[in-house]
């Protein structure tokens, strides 16, 4: 029975490093500048607050100037009138609309997704999201597209509401890498793969570890148990 | 009559003289602990099949403990259950290491079970004189899966919420109490407000009920004594094994593989196990497309959906259960285990090859192959229950039994 369970896990170990193959600190984190300067004019990721940031190997001060640089809604002024205020580290990345219908009047009467789990609830994950926002192109000979949609070969239909969000150069990185679509998209993936997953990599860590700790562990009970059992 | 006092009791079976010290003679609770854990005897030959019992007793424990935690973080409520799970994954300290063995804690329990109860339909374990064995141990079986469910709805995913709704509307099916009682689980005609509070409730009670019922569970089977892969009562003291050591070191390997499959699971493959569109919010106006419950409701699932009506299938799945409960009943043939039985051997293989298409179909739209697949599955189910043990029971003729275990 156990060389079964241990062929078990041995099978389980690859496929789980293979699922997600879009996933390196860096690339999430130049990922946080495409959601900060591009996705967050529309989306929200409102599960995350910005101090979860650090997560992604942000500095206090890092985290600090982003959140400066993030306004949200503030306490009503003196007469009544909406304010804003800058972000602190407990502040969500809620969307800037202040509602489900304003944000539908500014996007074609479509509702862009919350995208704190999308790498994880649609299919496909974060491979999914990179050919999403790469598969923008004209469409073929023949096929009209409605008003307000737009043509992505990425999409069942080969529609899709949202207008091409990234080009060469939409982004600017500050760590000196060339922003490309195609880089610009792979960024954007890794860091929704993170949303939806925070502590993937502890998570692996931990559980090697434990996996190991109970091999070797039942390898001694085993041999005590032998020890035990030859009297019998 | 006269009713039966202290002093009737064979000399034997007097209660032990209050030694020992000033607790023991108050409270013997230390002797009591050495008799049951210690030196009880059990059959020497018991295989790596009877290890599941105490790995259903440690994923017990891992649930209450991890369960506890998550609670302390959890807000049942309608707008913060969501919100609460995800603060719990995301940035409570470990939450997300507790909520992960949780989650597959929960899908290793009934495997346990399952695997549990499947041993001792082979090995006959429910027959006399352990039937109120067997029958706690079914209670315990409905408590974890009603656990299941209600602990299943607190995060308030699209699953959740739909899972719910598929249940309350089972529930509602009930001729003259269904639509009252659906009422008042949900705390309302369909999931709302009054429901993450309700279930989380009904989550912890149902948890502490399972630990009572198992209290019992465990006292009939040391005043039974386990089955053993041969089926035959132990006749002398050769045949047994003090439980200490031998059966805690070799429980003991047992243990640590069992640790490695469910803590794997947590860390490495957590998506094996979970339904990503428990990650959107839920959302009444949006059925998703495919209702699925978790794998192991998948059996009960098939069977609900596989006659056209709601009352029909809640029968029909309450009803499968059932005949498991009355197995002691319906199985009269002496022999214990499969082993010595030429016929019930390969029956028992049927049977379980028809819970696992059933588990199958369940996990499948039910159209179609599908529909079909689980109702014969569920036919045969019932006739292996009803039709062949009985009949089994009058015309098989058993190998001969060994005479001892050693």
């Amino acid at each position: 029975m156990k060389p079964v369970l241990l062929a078990a896990f041995a099978a389980l170990l690859p496929g789980v490093t293979l699922a997600a193959p879009i996933r390196e600190e860096g690339a999430a984190r130049r990922g946080l500048a495409v959601y900060h300067q591009v996705c967050s004019v529309c989306h929200s990721l409102s599960h995350v607050e910005i101090g979860d940031l650090a997560g992604l190997g942000l500095s206090d001060r890092q985290l600090r100037d982003l959140a400066a640089d993030i306004q949200v809604a503030g306490p009503p002024g003196p007469d009544g009138t909406p304010t804003t205020r800058a972000a602190n580290l407990s502040d969500r990345l809620l969307s800037h609309f202040p509602d489900e219908a304003s944000a539908r009047a500014a996007n074609n009467g479509a509702l862009p997704p919350d995208l704190s789990e999308i790498a994880r609830t649609r299919q496909g994950g974060a491979h999914r999201i990179f050919t999403l926002l790469t598969g923008y192109t004209d469409p073929p000979k023949g096929v009209s597209v409605p008003d307000g949609q737009f043509y992505n070969a990425a999409t069942h239909t080969h529609l899709i509401a949202m207008p091409p969000p990234l080009a060469d150069g939409a982004v600017t990185y500050d760590d000196g890498t060339n922003p490309t679509l195609a880089q610009e998209a792979h960024d954007a993936a890794a860091f929704l793969a993170w949303s939806a997953d925070p502590h993937r990599s502890a998570r692996h860590w931990l559980g090697g570890v434990t996996i190991a700790f109970l091999a070797v562990l039942a390898g001694l009970v085993f041999a005590l148990k032998r020890r035990v059992w030859s009297r019998v | 009559m006269t009713p039966a006092t202290r002093l009737d009791l064979d000399p034997d079976q007097a209660p032990e003289p209050a030694t020992g010290s000033w607790l023991e003679r108050r409270l013997p609770v230390g002797r009591a602990l050495r008799r049951e854990y210690r030196d009880y005897p059990l059959p020497r030959n018991l295989n790596a099949l009877w290890f599941f019992g105490a790995f259903a007793v440690v994923t017990l424990a891992a649930m209450i403990v991890t369960g506890i935690c998550l609670a302390l973080h959890y807000t049942p409520t309608e707008a913060g259950a969501f919100d609460s799970v995800e603060a719990i994954i995301r940035r409570v300290p470990s939450g997300w290491i507790l909520r992960s063995v949780h989650m597959a804690g929960a899908s290793c329990f009934f495997a346990v079970l399952y695997v549990h109860i499947f041993r001792g339909l082979y090995y006959g374990s429910y027959k006399a004189p352990r039937e109120v064995l067997w029958l706690s141990g079914f209670v315990a079986l409905l408590m974890v899966m009603a656990t299941a469910f209600f602990g299943y709805v607190l995060p308030w995913g699209q699953m959740s919420y739909w899972g719910a709704v598929v249940v309350g509307n089972a529930v509602a099916a009930i001729p003259l109490i269904g639509h009252p009682l659906a009422g008042m689980l949900l705390g309302g005609d369909a999931p709302g407000a009054a429901t993450p509070m309700r279930f989380f409730v009904l989550h912890m009670l149902c948890g502490g009920l399972i630990c009572a019922v198992l209290f019992i569970h465990i006292a009939a089977l040391h005043v039974t004594g386990s089955n053993n892969p041969a089926g035959i009562e132990p006749r002398s003291p050769a045949d047994t094994l003090p439980m200490h050591p031998f059966y805690t070191t070799k429980d003991g390997v047992g243990l640590c593989l069992f640790l490695a499959v469910l803590l794997g699971l947590a860390f490495l493959a957590p998506a094996l196990l979970t339904e990503a569109d428990n990650y959107l919010p839920a959302n009444p106006l949006l059925t998703p497309p495919d209702i699925t419950p978790e794998w192991y409701f998948t059996p009960f699932y098939a069977l609900l959906r596989s006659v056209p009506s709601r009352l029909g299938g809640l029968l029909l799945a309450g009803a499968a259960l059932a005949v498991v409960a009355a197995v002691p009943w319906l199985d009269r043939a002496p022999t214990r285990s499969a082993r010595f039985r030429p016929l019930a051997r390969p029956a028992w293989f049927a049977m379980a090859a028809s819970f696992l298409l059933l588990g199958l179909a369940g996990s499948h739209e039910a159209t179609g192959f599908w529909l079909w697949l689980g109702r014969l599955a569920g036919l045969y189910w019932f006739l292996h229950f009803l039709v062949l043990l009985p009949l089994i029971a009058r015309i098989e003729r058993p190998l001969p039994l060994p005479t001892s275990l050693a």
